[in-house]
């Protein structure tokens, strides 16, 4: 309970500073200089795309009058102190632990918190010493790796690449997320294989189907597809395949020309 | 450069009189002098002469060390199991290295029953997920529906009703006692216990045709849906379900009986496939396999969700982390789960089974029809007669379906093999962005290669029987 309205709190106070991020959002492959810069000034971090219209139709189908509707991509506005729960003692300690052994303040881009989880988007050069100290700090002690997955959120959005690490603390009973997002022309995430050995088939799975690099990997080959497959299925621009009908040639389109409702 | 050392052997090992190897030998030499004036004379280059009976060829220098390994490693043969083997449970490839009957490599290959359910979730609607996601790891259907729902009434920011609570909580511990019973009964049949799997089999078909009668369906229920359960259950389940209890309590210790102290069994079992606690957490092994290496650890009890802190069962632990161990834990789990349903059944008190609301909950009640299941005939009167309103939220829900709001969440439970993770990603629309699942099978199948190494081949089957990995939640 005291959980959720800290969140409720948190939301409230974020509230202007998440506007202020919709508003400068260009999640575009294309942004111009200043752009870039302002996007990388606020942690580079977006993960959504942006949508038009309403019923998910482009063309003279939609009758609706929302065609010309703009939705911008959603960002996950940065949490700001205090976190609530356990959160601002642990981040604490984290900072703390960082500090002594060396790895810089700005290796967490940001830190959200919703839905009572929390999130620390990382820069990648920092991933390996961070999952280190994570796991052998006495005050953090995540020893287990419980799942990394890759995220793709679409071919119009920066860093569309992200990949997602949930690590368990047994001794505290906690869960963090750690996040990278990378670009897709330079999708080299550092391998975390060295700290977590579970962390060997998450990332060839997120290889197999996102196409993401783990540099470091003693074996980064494709795991669920056959290895003379090209592509990364699970990209958002991979392309689909419709189902030939036997009727007069008709053809029913793959799921994403479908008329959708989204 | 090995090519001609190669050539230089078998060519050397005798006069050679066939026109085959006489070619070979002569490029071979080609070779070296072209090597030679590139790199300097190779060390091992067979020095060669003409005589009556033809080319001969002395081999000096090191190659003899090199033969000799050859000779010593001559037993050293790689074994394809899979992916069809009755043995490798489900379509697992195993690529085992042995030396005599001693494995000394073991590598996993998977992938054979990829279906990209996880890509297919982001083409349907957050209910019709759950039609999917039921069908990953097949013998726990109730596990995955749950964590995926529960991980989308996280993103929604809703709690389902509490009689839906216990009904998930009756319905997983039904499934996981069909799921432990199967891990039991496949397990004997790979290791020759064909009683037990017979046996097994017939316990797991009490527990299916309970949950074809609670949900409408064997496997693959579609029964949990975001918000709530998709229906009441039936009349007459108190019966059916203490009618069910009364079956396993009289048939639980013929296992006992016939397994737990039956010395094939544990001469087959003991000791073998080893994996203690440090292991387990390097590879990420959770469930069973975790518990019988010493560490209590169960969602179940460490972060409860769906009132599990409620109820009262134990957490059988044991220290021996080897097959036996995995074997004897889960019989023991089986008997908690009895308890648990027990329980269940007492705290099934009257009330929604779906939260209240509109936007989101499914706007008919079902009922079975002339024709089968369907909407109600009261609801279809009152959509097609009545309210026009009624109709377009029909419609709206049906088709679209609901919309949850951008964000990402991660929700995990403890299925019969470990924990059941569900990362989803929702960018504000009617479908997922991302279903990304941390299947058990799929982690808990990286210690295969830690478990089995060093041992015999048929050690290996007794491993992977007591990983008990799903391919359907491997593979996904």
């Amino acid at each position: 309970m005291a959980d959720s309205d800290m969140d409720k709190n948190d939301m409230d106070k974020n509230k202007d500073t998440a506007i202020d991020v919709v508003r400068g959002q260009h999640p575009s492959a294309d942004m111009d200089a200043d752009e870039q810069a302002e996007h990388q000034a606020r942690g580079g971090v977006v993960a959504g795309r942006s949508r038009q219209g309403m019923f998910g139709v482009d063309d003279a189908g939609d009758t609706s009058g929302f065609g010309g509707l703009q939705l911008p991509a959603y960002s996950p506005a940065a949490a700001q102190r205090p976190y609530g729960g356990w959160f601002d003692d642990f981040t604490d300690e984290l900072l703390a632990a960082m500090d002594e052994r060396g790895v810089p303040a700005d290796a967490i881009q940001q830190v959200t918190v919703d839905r009572g989880e929390i999130t620390y988007y990382v820069r990648r050069e920092h991933l390996v010493a961070l999952c280190r100290l994570l796991r052998d700090d006495p005050a953090l002690r995540f020893e287990l790796c419980s799942s990394v997955s890759g995220v793709d959120y679409g071919a119009e959005v920066a860093q569309r690449l992200h990949s997602v690490y949930h690590l368990t603390s047994l001794t505290y009973r906690r869960r963090i997320r750690l996040e990278v997002a990378v670009e897709v022309s330079d999708a080299h995430v550092p391998s975390v294989v060295g700290v977590y050995p579970t962390a060997d088939w998450h990332e060839r799975e997120a290889w197999d189907m996102f196409g993401i690099i783990y540099d470091g990997h003693p074996g980064l080959t494709r795991i669920l597809m056959p290895d003379d497959w090209d592509g990364h299925p699970q990209r958002k621009d991979y392309p689909l395949g419709g189902i030939p009908v036997e009727y007069k040639g008709a053809e029913i389109p793959p799921p994403d020309q479908r008329r959708s409702y989204s | 450069m090995s090519s001609e050392t190669e050539t230089a052997h078998t060519v050397g090992s005798g006069t050679t009189s066939d026109p085959t190897s006489a070619s070979g030998g002569t490029s071979a030499t080609g070779g070296t002098g072209a090597g030679g004036a590139a790199s300097g004379p190779d060390p091992y280059a067979a020095t060669a002469r003409e005589t009556t009976e033809g080319r001969v060829y002395t081999v000096t220098g090191g190659d003899w060390d090199t033969l000799a390994e050859d000779a010593q490693h001559d037993d050293r043969i790689i074994i394809n199991m899979g992916p069809q083997h009755p043995s490798t449970h489900g379509v697992l490839r195993l690529v085992l290295e042995l030396e005599g009957e001693i494995v000394t490599q073991a590598r996993s290959v998977i992938g054979y029953l990829h279906t990209g359910i996880e890509k297919n979730c982001e083409y349907r609607n957050w209910t019709q997920g759950v039609t999917f996601v039921t069908r990953m790891d097949y013998l726990s259907p109730l596990f995955n529906e749950t964590a995926y729902c529960l991980a989308t009434e996280k993103l929604l920011g809703i709690t389902a009703p509490r009689r839906a609570q216990v009904i998930r909580v009756l319905l997983m511990e039904l499934n996981r006692i069909g799921s432990h019973l199967v891990a039991l009964a496949t397990g004997g049949m790979e290791l020759g216990a064909l009683t037990g799997m017979t046996a097994g089999f017939r316990e797991r078909e009490e527990v299916l045709h309970l949950l074809e009668f609670l949900t409408g369906l064997r496997m693959n229920h579609a029964f949990i849906r975001p918000g709530g359960v998709a229906q009441d259950l039936p009349d007459g389940y108190q019966d059916k379900i203490s009618a069910f209890l009364k079956v396993m309590d009289g048939r639980l210790p013929d296992y006992d009986k016939l397994l737990t102290g039956q010395p094939i069994w544990k001469k087959r079992l003991q000791n073998v496939g080893y994996l203690p606690l440090d292991g387990c957490l390097q590879i990420g092994a959770t469930g069973p396999i975790l518990r019988c290496a010493g560490l209590e650890w169960d969602l179940r009890k460490i972060e409860p969700y769906c009132g599990y802190e409620e109820y009262d069962f134990e957490v059988p632990t044991l220290t021996d982390g080897d097959c036996y161990a995995r074997y004897l834990l889960r019989v023991e789990e089986i008997h908690q789960s009895l308890k648990l349903v027990a329980q269940a059944l007492q705290k099934l008190e009257p009330g929604p089974v779906m939260v209240e609301d509109a936007k989101i909950a499914w706007p008919a009640r079902l009922t079975i029809g002339a024709d089968g299941m369907g909407n109600s005939l009261e609801h279809v009167r009152k959509i097609m007669g009545q309210s026009m309103e009624s109709l377009i939220h029909h419609f709206k829900l049906v088709t679209e379906g609901f919309r949850v709001p951008p964000g990402q969440a991660y929700a995990a439970v403890e299925s019969p093999r470990g924990e059941l993770g569900y990362h989803l990603v929702s960018d504000g629309g009617t479908r997922p962005l991302r279903v990304h699942v941390r299947d058990p099978s799929f982690v808990n199948l990286q210690s295969m290669p830690a478990m089995s190494e060093g041992g015999l081949v048929a050690d290996v089957i007794a491993a992977v029987a007591s990983i008990d990995p799903v391919m359907g939640g491997v593979d996904r």
